[in-house]
C-alpha cells in the first residue's frame, strides 16, 4: 500500500497516494480540470497554465498538473481567480493561434470559462504557411500552442531522436529543427509520435491534410479498427482509422501497456501494402 | 543518440575556437562509439563554446554549431534552440553592431532615440550608454561619504590582491575559517540579512538549509543584474572584485559547497575580467579554498531568475523552472544550491568582521544631477536619497526597476525599507531608483517598459508569452489614437495583468504589468 496523503479540494476531503499531483486528486473527485500541455505519458512541463488552481497559503496560483500533493493542502479549483486565469490563458492562446482543429474538449472549456478571444481586437498571430516537406506528415505551426508535447515525445519521453526543439524566445518562440531545415534534412525518423501527442492539429498525417484540403475528410464516415502491428514481434496495438475502405490515419491508444500511444515509422505509416489494389 | 548534421563543415577558424576551449578531439578508433554518457555531461560547456565561436568569428554559423554539437554530443535542434534563445548570439554574419546602443528608459531621458537599441546595459549612471564589447570602460567612482559596502570602491586597485589586502581584504575569510561554517551561518542569521536581489529572503535561513542538504552542493553568485535602472552589482564587481570573491569563498566554506559559479551578465565585460583576475590572484596566493568559475551570460534578462540561471549554466535555454523544488533542494545540476546576489554576499564580509549595519545600495538615475550608486541605511526616506543625488522637480519615481512601480509625488517620503515600501504597494526590488521630472513623456516610458518585457519573456508559459505581447499592442493602440474605446483597453490590460501575476511561472511574468498598471493608474497618462 502506498502512503496516503490527505488534501481538501473544493471542500471535499480526499486521500491520494503520495507522489500524486493535484490534478490526479481532482480527477479522483471528477472535477473537470482543463489541461493542454499535460499528457499522462509525458513528463509535465506545466507551461500552458490552464490547469492552475488556488492553493491556500500560496501567493500565486499553482499548476495542478505538476504540483505534488502535500499533507493538509487546501485547494480551490472554482474560485474567481482560478476562473479568470483559465479564461485568460484560453483567450490569449485563441487570439494568437488557429484553434479550429483543437480537440472538442478545449472548445467546451472555452465556452465554460467564457473565453472571448476576439476582444483583443486586431493583434499579432502566429499565422504562417503549412510546412509540407515530406510524404508522411505536415506541420502547420499556425495551429501550434507551444505545449512542448511534440518536443518531449521526440526527446527523452519516447523517441530519443531530438529532431525538434523550441527555438527563439518570447512571442517568437516556436518549434523548429536546427536552422529551420526541412524534416528530410533533420534527424527526424518519421515515427510520428509528435503527431500522436499534438492536441491542436498542427501536426497531421499528410493523408488527412490532403483530404481536408480536398474537402473529403469526414470523421462521421470513419471507422476505427483495432489490430496488432504486422511488422516486428513487439505487438504494438494499432487503431486503423478507415474512410471509404481506405486507411487514412493510424494511432495507438495512450493507455496501451505496449505502446503508451507511441509507434515507429512502420506501424504509423507503413500501411500501403494493406490496401494495394490489383486494378491491373 | 545519433548526432545527424547536414550542414557544411566548420571553417578552420571555427574548429580552432571550439578546440581551443575543449582541447583537440581525440582520434576515434574505427568501430568505437563516440559520444556517450561522459561526453553528454559536457552539455554545460555549450554557452562557453558558443561564446568562443562568436568571439572569434563574429557569429555562430551552422557549420560551427554542428561541430560544437558533435564535440559535446548535443542534438543540433536543441543547440539551435539555445543559440536562438540568447540575444547575445547571432546566427547571421555581422549580425551584431560593433557597438551596442542602449535605448532603455533612462537612456531615452538622456536623449537616446527609441529605435532598435538594446535593453538596459546597466550603465544608467552615464546615460546615454553604449557598449563596445571589444573596448569596454569601467565607471570611475569617486570615493567618499559614510559608506560600508562601497568603502573600497574607488580606493583599492581592483586588479591587485595586495591593494585589497592592505585595505582589510581576506581578514573575514581567515576569521570565518577559524570560527567554522556553523558559526558563520549563525552570524548571518543573527544579522537578519535579507537578500538584495529583489525577493528579500532571509539569507541565514537559505545558508542553513543548503548546509544541511546532502552533498554535493553548489554555490552560485547571481551577477546577472539586468533589471532596468540597476547597476550596483556592476560597480561592486568593477570596483571591489576581490570582496565578491572573498565573500563567495566564505559562503562556499559555510554551506559546504563543492564548487562555486558566478554568472555575470554579458554586458559587463570589465566586471567579468576583474572577477576572473581576482579569482586567479586569490587562488595563486592560496586562500581561496574552493573552485570558483566565472560564467558569462548571453543577453537574457530572464537569466537573473535563479532557476533560469541554473539552466543557462547547464547549457540550456534560460527558461525558469517551476518551484517547488526550490534551489536549496534541487538547483544547479539538480543538486542543493546556495544562490545569492552580489550585494547580499558582500554584506557577509562585514557580518563576519562584526562591522555590519543594515545599509543598502540604491542606483539613482534619470533626472538627477548626480546619478550613481548610493549606500544608505535601510529606512532612509526616499526624499533624502533624491536630494543626495540632486533631484529637482520630481514628477515620479520608478522604484525597483521595470518590475517595480511608479510612485506619486505624495509617496516620495516613503522609507526605503522592505516594510515601508510594501505599505504603499511598492517594492525596493533591485534598488533601482529612476527619477523623472515634469518634462518626461510618460507614454514613451510605459511603451518602453512594455517592449522590454515582450522582448525578454522567455516564451515558455502562455500568460507571459502572449500577455506581454498583448500588453504592448494594447498600449500602442491606446496611445496612438484617441478614437476608440480607451476604457475597454484599460480593462483588457487589467485582465491580462491579473492573469500574468497569478498564473505565470516566474517573477518576470508575475511583475510584467506592475509598472504599467501603476503608471496608468497614478499618472493618468490617458488624460495627459
Amino acid at each position: 500500500m502506498p502512503e496516503l496523503i490527505a488534501v481538501t479540494i473544493d471542500g471535499h476531503d480526499i486521500e491520494v497516494a503520495k507522489g500524486s499531483t493535484i490534478l490526479d486528486a481532482c480527477r479522483h473527485l471528477e472535477i473537470d480540470t482543463p489541461t493542454l500541455c499535460q499528457l499522462d505519458n509525458l513528463t509535465p512541463v506545466n507551461v500552458c497554465r490552464v490547469c492552475v488552481v488556488e492553493l491556500e497559503g500560496a501567493r500565486v496560483l499553482v499548476p495542478a498538473c505538476s504540483r505534488k500533493v502535500e499533507p493538509g493542502m487546501k485547494v480551490r479549483t472554482d474560485s474567481e481567480r482560478v476562473r479568470h486565469s483559465r479564461r485568460l490563458v484560453l483567450e490569449l492562446l485563441a487570439s494568437s493561434v488557429d484553434m479550429s482543429l483543437t480537440e472538442p474538449q478545449v472548445h467546451a472549456w472555452m465556452d465554460d470559462y467564457g473565453a472571448e478571444p476576439e476582444r483583443f481586437g486586431a493583434v499579432a498571430t502566429v499565422a504562417q504557411p503549412v510546412k509540407i516537406d515530406n510524404e508522411l506528415y505536415v506541420r502547420d505551426y499556425s495551429r501550434c500552442i507551444l505545449c512542448y508535447k511534440c518536443v518531449e515525445a521526440c526527446g527523452v519521453d519516447a523517441q530519443n531522436t531530438f529532431a525538434i526543439g523550441v527555438a527563439g524566445r518570447g512571442f517568437d518562440a516556436h518549434i523548429s529543427t536546427e536552422f529551420e531545415v526541412g524534416l528530410p534534412d533533420s534527424a527526424c525518423v518519421y515515427c510520428g509520435n509528435c503527431i500522436g501527442v499534438c492536441p491542436t492539429g498542427a501536426l497531421m498525417f499528410k493523408s488527412e491534410h490532403d483530404m481536408r484540403e480536398a474537402g473529403t475528410w469526414d470523421e462521421s464516415r470513419q471507422t476505427v479498427t483495432e489490430t496488432v502491428c504486422p511488422y516486428c514481434g513487439v505487438g504494438c496495438i494499432l487503431e486503423l482509422r478507415v474512410q471509404d475502405n481506405s486507411i487514412v490515419k493510424v494511432t495507438s491508444p495512450l493507455d496501451s501497456s505496449v505502446t503508451s500511444g507511441h509507434l515507429c515509422v512502420k506501424g504509423r505509416f507503413g500501411f500501403d501494402f494493406v490496401q494495394r489494389r490489383l486494378d491491373r | 543518440m545519433d548526432i545527424r548534421t547536414t550542414g557544411g563543415p566548420a571553417t578552420a577558424d571555427e574548429v580552432a575556437a571550439v578546440d581551443g576551449l575543449l582541447g583537440a578531439p581525440e582520434p576515434v578508433p574505427y568501430r568505437v562509439a563516440h559520444g556517450g554518457r561522459i561526453t553528454r555531461t559536457q552539455r554545460h560547456l555549450l554557452l562557453p563554446v558558443l561564446h568562443a565561436i562568436q568571439d572569434r568569428t563574429g557569429w555562430v554559423s551552422r557549420g560551427a554549431l554542428e561541430y560544437a554539437c558533435r564535440r559535446l554530443s548535443i542534438p543540433p535542434a536543441e543547440a539551435y534552440g539555445v543559440v536562438s534563445f540568447y540575444a547575445g548570439f547571432t546566427l547571421e554574419p555581422n549580425g551584431h553592431p560593433a557597438v551596442h546602443v542602449c535605448d532603455d528608459i533612462v537612456c531615452q531621458l538622456a536623449g537616446a532615440r527609441p529605435e532598435n537599441g538594446v535593453n538596459c546595459l546597466g550603465q544608467c549612471d552615464r546615460a546615454p550608454a553604449t557598449l563596445d564589447p571589444k573596448n569596454p570602460t569601467a565607471t570611475e567612482v569617486e570615493p567618499g561619504g559614510q559608506v560600508r559596502l562601497l568603502r573600497r570602491v574607488g580606493v583599492v586597485n581592483p586588479e591587485s590582491i595586495d591593494s585589497y589586502q592592505r585595505n582589510g581584504g581576506y581578514r573575514a575569510l581567515a576569521r570565518a575559517r577559524e570560527a567554522g561554517g556553523e558559526h558563520v551561518i549563525r552570524q548571518v542569521t543573527d544579522a537578519k540579512l535579507l537578500g538584495r536581489g529583489g525577493a528579500a529572503f532571509p539569507t541565514g535561513r537559505k545558508w542553513d538549509s543548503v548546509a544541511k542538504a546532502p552533498a554535493p552542493r553548489y554555490l552560485v553568485c547571481n551577477a546577472d543584474e539586468s533589471e532596468t535602472g540597476t547597476f550596483k552589482d556592476r560597480v561592486l564587481m568593477e570596483g571591489d572584485p576581490f570582496a565578491v570573491v572573498e565573500a563567495m569563498a566564505i559562503a562556499a566554506m559555510a554551506a559546504g559547497c563543492a564548487k562555486g559559479y558566478i554568472y555575470i551578465r554579458d554586458e559587463y565585460p570589465v566586471a567579468r575580467r576583474r572577477i576572473q583576475n581576482a579569482i586567479d590572484q586569490t587562488r595563486d596566493a592560496g586562500p581561496l579554498g574552493v573552485e570558483l568559475e566565472v560564467r558569462r551570460g548571453a543577453g537574457a534578462y530572464i537569466c537573473g531568475e535563479e532557476t533560469a540561471l541554473f539552466n543557462s549554466i547547464e547549457g540550456k535555454r534560460g527558461e525558469p523552472r517551476n518551484k517547488p523544488p526550490f534551489p536549496v533542494e534541487a538547483g544547479l545540476f539538480g543538486r542543493p544550491t546556495l544562490v545569492n546576489n552580489v550585494e547580499t554576499l558582500v554584506n557577509v564580509l562585514d557580518i563576519v568582521n562584526g562591522e555590519f549595519s543594515d545599509t543598502r545600495l540604491f542606483c539613482v538615475s534619470g533626472h538627477v544631477s548626480r546619478p550613481g550608486v548610493y549606500e544608505v541605511p535601510l529606512g532612509t526616506p526616499l526624499r533624502e536619497l533624491l536630494e543626495m543625488a540632486g533631484a529637482g522637480n520630481v514628477q515620479t519615481v520608478l522604484l525597483g526597476g521595470a518590475a517595480g512601480s511608479f510612485l506619486t509625488p505624495e509617496q516620495l517620503d516613503v522609507p526605503l525599507s522592505f516594510d515601508g515600501t510594501r505599505a504603499i504597494g511598492a517594492t525596493l526590488g533591485s534598488g533601482a531608483v529612476m527619477v523623472f521630472d515634469g518634462s518626461v513623456d510618460m507614454k514613451q516610458v510605459l511603451l518602453r517598459i512594455a517592449r522590454f518585457f515582450r522582448d525578454e519573456s522567455c516564451g515558455q508559459c502562455v500568460p507571459c508569452r502572449v500577455g506581454t505581447k498583448r500588453q504592448e499592442e494594447i498600449l500602442e493602440r491606446m496611445f496612438a489614437s484617441r478614437v476608440g474605446d480607451g476604457r475597454a483597453d484599460v480593462m483588457l490590460l487589467s485582465d491580462i495583468a491579473q492573469a500574468m501575476r497569478d498564473a505565470s511561472i516566474c517573477g518576470l511574468g508575475q511583475t510584467a504589468a506592475n509598472a504599467i498598471a501603476s503608471g496608468l493608474a497614478q499618472l493618468k497618462v490617458l488624460d495627459a
